[in-house]
């Protein structure tokens, strides 16, 4: 059966705490890191955006599943922060792992769900024999406006998935999609931070989605939530997710593990594809996981699937956890410039 | 060949030069050297102009007929040209005048060397200065020109042994020199714990191991030496005359505390006049960081290779010492107006040989060596003077 | 930088594309036609070659005062790496604390943002380094606690 024949992830090495962001806004800072379940989110260096990111993942995806480039017949990258507005993150991807030219590329764009609208599109041209392999990318370097509540969670990281039919280490059984015209989060065109709509974000838009998709793919799969050693959800926060997980029926035990808001932010389009990295990071043969992402805007889209007897085989370090544990913290001072928060005028 | 002699100097104070354009430096400086030399417009036959980056600061090229045609030479259709291999550019358009004097094209040339550095921002000018190394693979790459010379003190440090004292002696040193250069940029002595205690630049480089980006003219006149005497009796004699390249790149290099295109260059000019270092009774060097100056030292042979630092630091290239070097004030202290530079060597070697130094004299100078170099010496340029 | 300068050599900055030389057996980066130590019987012999990426710091240095389009780094550590097959590159090495780098280091690449044209400009994307092991922090304490004293 078609599903994951290898995966790879990427989070920058700085972090700040949320106390840290807090204190620049006279604000109590271990009452937002309650509040919101984030303790401190991933920075990106001033060299790192979307495509650094997409190509480090990638690489690393490439690497496990000893691939070469010409193995690829699509890229797809999901983002709602490419660094171009008009010319693909995709191309850069291809280049960078030796892909071009023979394959299809594009970008997507569905706030947090991108990347999994990708590996939906990888399934169906894998499926259908277009392409024996199929690259889907998750990633944003997303901001949010300094004070705004956005500040405490928007980080940066992504992961990859190569779909394909050949030595699949993770089988995909199902997937389907819940999708409604629901404006709770958006940046318009030319605009450097997004707006949201605060408490709605919530009810009619995260938790409606969430929970209808994953009900419709059990049903689809004839499973009950113990069914499942693992569970993933998008993550904007740290409370969501877990709120959504109890609701569907499912404990700790299966969600926490890819669980990662509370220590290195909301990753966006990439919190889905880190979630499931940290999953398969540890996942043994015949192990079943859940996955459930969200979009703004609004959109979710559900995976059931089976890990396989191939995922023993693969070299698995530079695991999810080796890369929380090499953050390094920054002050906000190195973040505001990190992040090209200063003004520099006209001076460069 | 043909000897070649030096007939006339003209030079401007380097500095922040606001008031002042390139084409009216050329023009003052060449004034002034005809005027010293005793020619008039007539004379000359050919105009050589070092420039490093008047595309870059100025967005002007062309800069030999600009100058030829400020200066009233275009109504004479003088040939001119312009010669640029980054901050050696000076050395290297003197070389190209003394080449076509001593093979018989030409009589009388001036070469003027004029550059402004001023007329763009501190960040442009740095940024002009590391296109003298390479730019797509070093500066590009977020190497400074300070921090590709740091890597080379570091090198230079663990082979030797060279200390921070020794550094900012050389920088003291030359202060001192330029104290008693009225033409200096900085005309005051400085401090050795205050080079110490400068701000880092690079490590282990600090601000005041670096010369400045200056504005500045210098021109010489440079005639057949069986004719000088015709217009002047102070002509100095060019005995030798070096030049060598190396990889654009540092770290092309096999040695990283070495510049061998000035060992090159100084071995080829000393062959010229059967001379050898310990000859000399004053040297100009291309002191763009302390460091530099240590290596030059030790690749003309002044001194042995890991010794010319300990030398500096004991005295002896400062006036009275065995080698005064840098009397001018060197780059550091005089100025560094990259196109310019490499003559205002030449200008002050002339007048310490014709004994017009004022209180930097040193005493019966008789040979003189002047050694320029561009970018992290992937072109260096040698000449040895003597009075006749 | 015009577009096609940079995008010429784009697979030598992505992928570290370089030349290997048949006559000498020898590794040259960035890619190259001509070997100087093989002279003109290397045209034609000099064959594109992939570095693995890893490598050894030669010398590093901290730069203060930044590069133009390096503002954002300061203070910086620039060296001068040999790659394992042979040849240097001058880099910097980033996501370390730069006074810990010395001669020596291992260090492996990754793809980086080298720089843009100007806000509205093209991206330019290529290799950088980071150090292959973390260096021990405690370490450069005691380091900084030794020159206080000083």
């Amino acid at each position: 059966m078609n599903g994951i024949v290898s995966y790879g992830a990427y989070i920058p090495s700085h972090k700040i705490e949320t106390g840290e962001i807090a204190s620049v806004w006279g604000a109590d800072g271990s009452a937002w890191a309650k509040n919101l379940n984030v303790y401190s989110k991933s920075v990106p260096g001033p060299d790192e955006d979307v495509i650094t990111i997409a190509v480090e993942a990638t690489r690393i995806a490439m690497k496990r599943a000893k691939l070469n480039g010409t193995k690829i017949g699509a890229i797809y990258t999901g983002s709602e922060s490419h660094p171009y507005a008009v010319k693909p993150t995709s191309t850069i991807v291809a280049e960078a792992i030796g892909a071009t030219p023979n394959l299809t590329a594009a970008d997507f764009e569905f706030a947090c769900k991108a990347g999994t609208a990708a590996i939906q599109t990888c399934l169906g041209i894998v499926g259908n024999k277009q392409v024996e392999n199929g690259i889907a990318i998750g990633v944003d370097t997303s901001q949010g406006a300094p004070g705004d509540a956005l500040e405490y969670s928007a980080s940066a990281g992504g992961g990859t998935m190569i779909i394909g039919k050949e030595k699949v280490i993770a089988t995909i059984n199902h997937t389907t999609s819940y999708t409604t015209d629901t404006p709770d989060f958006w940046r318009r065109e030319g605009q450097k931070y997004p707006r949201h709509g605060g408490r709605f974000t919530g009810k009619p838009a995260f938790f409606k989605h969430v929970m209808m998709c994953g009900k419709m793919i059990m049903d689809m799969a004839g499973s009950k939530p113990e069914d499942y050693d693992y569970v993933v959800t998008h993550q904007p926060n740290g409370k969501f997710p877990i709120r959504a997980a109890k609701s569907l029926g499912f404990t700790e035990e299966q969600y926490k593990t890819g669980l990662l808001t509370p220590r290195i932010g909301n990753t966006y389009s990439g919190a889905i594809f880190l979630g499931l990295s940290a999953i398969l990071d540890i996942a043994k043969p015949g192990d079943r996981i859940l996955a459930v992402a969200y979009g703004s805007g609004a959109g979710s889209d559900g995976f059931d699937l089976t890990v396989t007897d191939e995922i023993a085989k693969m070299d698995r370090s530079e695991t999810v956890e080796d890369m929380i544990s090499r953050m390094e913290i920054i002050n906000y001072a190195t973040y505001a410039k990190y992040r090209g928060k200063l003004n520099m005028g006209d001076s460069k | 060949m043909r000897d070649v002699s030096i007939i006339g100097v003209g030079i401007t104070k380097f500095g922040e030069l606001w008031d002042k354009s390139l084409r009216e430096l050329g023009l003052e400086t060449g004034l002034a050297a005809i005027n010293d030399a005793g020619i008039t417009s007539n004379d000359i036959d050919a105009l050589y102009i070092g420039n490093m980056a008047a595309g870059s600061t100025l967005q002007q090229e062309h800069v030999s007929a600009l100058i030829a045609d400020y200066c009233g030479l275009a109504n004479q259709n003088i040939p001119a040209t312009r010669v640029e291999a980054a901050s050696a550019s000076g050395g290297l358009a003197i070389r190209q005048a003394y080449m076509a004097i001593a093979g018989g094209f030409i009589d009388v040339a001036v070469v003027g060397g004029a550059e402004k550095m001023t007329d763009v921002s501190d960040s442009e000018s740095s940024y002009t200065v590391s296109m003298g190394s390479d730019e797509q693979w070093e500066a590009k790459a977020g190497a400074t020109f300070t921090s590709l010379h740091a890597i080379i003190a570091q090198n230079h440090i663990l082979e030797y042994g060279t200390t921070r004292e020794q550094l900012s002696a050389v920088a003291a040193k030359n202060h001192y020199h330029a104290s008693l250069n009225p033409m200096a940029q900085f005309p005051f002595a400085l401090d050795p714990t205050a080079v110490s205690k400068s701000g880092m630049v690079s490590t282990p480089l600090r601000m005041l191991d670096c010369a400045p980006n200056s504005d500045g003219a210098a021109a010489v006149v440079l005639c057949a030496s069986e004719k000088a005497q015709k217009y002047t009796d102070k002509a100095i004699k060019i005995i030798g005359s070096g030049q060598a390249s190396d990889t654009l790149s540092l770290h092309h290099r096999k040695y990283l505390h070495r510049f061998p295109a000035i060992n090159i260059a100084a071995k080829k000019a000393f062959e010229d006049c059967n001379k050898k270092p310990s000859d000399l009774d004053v040297i100009e060097v291309h002191d763009n960081f302390t460091i530099s100056e240590i290596i030059a030292l030790e690749e003309i042979g002044v001194f042995n290779r890991g010794e010319a630092a300990q030398k500096s630091m004991e005295g002896e290239t400062r006036l009275g010492g065995i080698m005064p070097t840098n009397t001018s004030g060197g780059l550091k202290a005089r100025g560094h107006a990259p196109g310019a530079t490499g003559i205002a060597q030449i200008i002050e070697l002339v007048k310490q040989l014709r004994g017009e130094a004022g209180d930097r004299q040193v005493e019966n100078a008789k040979l003189a060596l002047a050694e320029n170099h561009g970018g992290t010496a992937a072109t260096a340029v040698v000449h040895i003077l003597e009075a006749e | 930088m015009s577009v096609p300068r940079f995008w010429r050599e784009l697979d030598t900055r992505y992928n570290l594309i370089g030349s290997y030389c048949k006559i000498t057996n020898t590794y040259h980066y960035p890619r190259r036609s001509f070997n100087p130590e093989a002279g003109r019987d290397s045209i034609g012999s000099m064959e594109d070659y992939q570095f693995k990426g890893t490598g050894t710091v030669v010398t590093a240095t901290v730069v203060h005062q930044a590069q133009t389009g390096y503002e954002m780094f300061g203070p910086y550590c620039m060296a001068i790496i040999e790659l394992d097959e042979g040849p240097r590159i001058t880099s910097q090495i980033v996501d370390c604390e730069p006074n810990n780098v010395k001669s020596g280091m291992k260090v492996k690449s990754v793809f980086r943002k080298l720089g843009e044209d100007s806000e509205s400009g093209i991206l330019h994307y290529g290799t950088k380094f980071i150090l292959s092991e973390k260096t021990n922090t405690e370490d450069s304490n005691e380091d900084t606690i030794e020159n206080i004293e000083l």
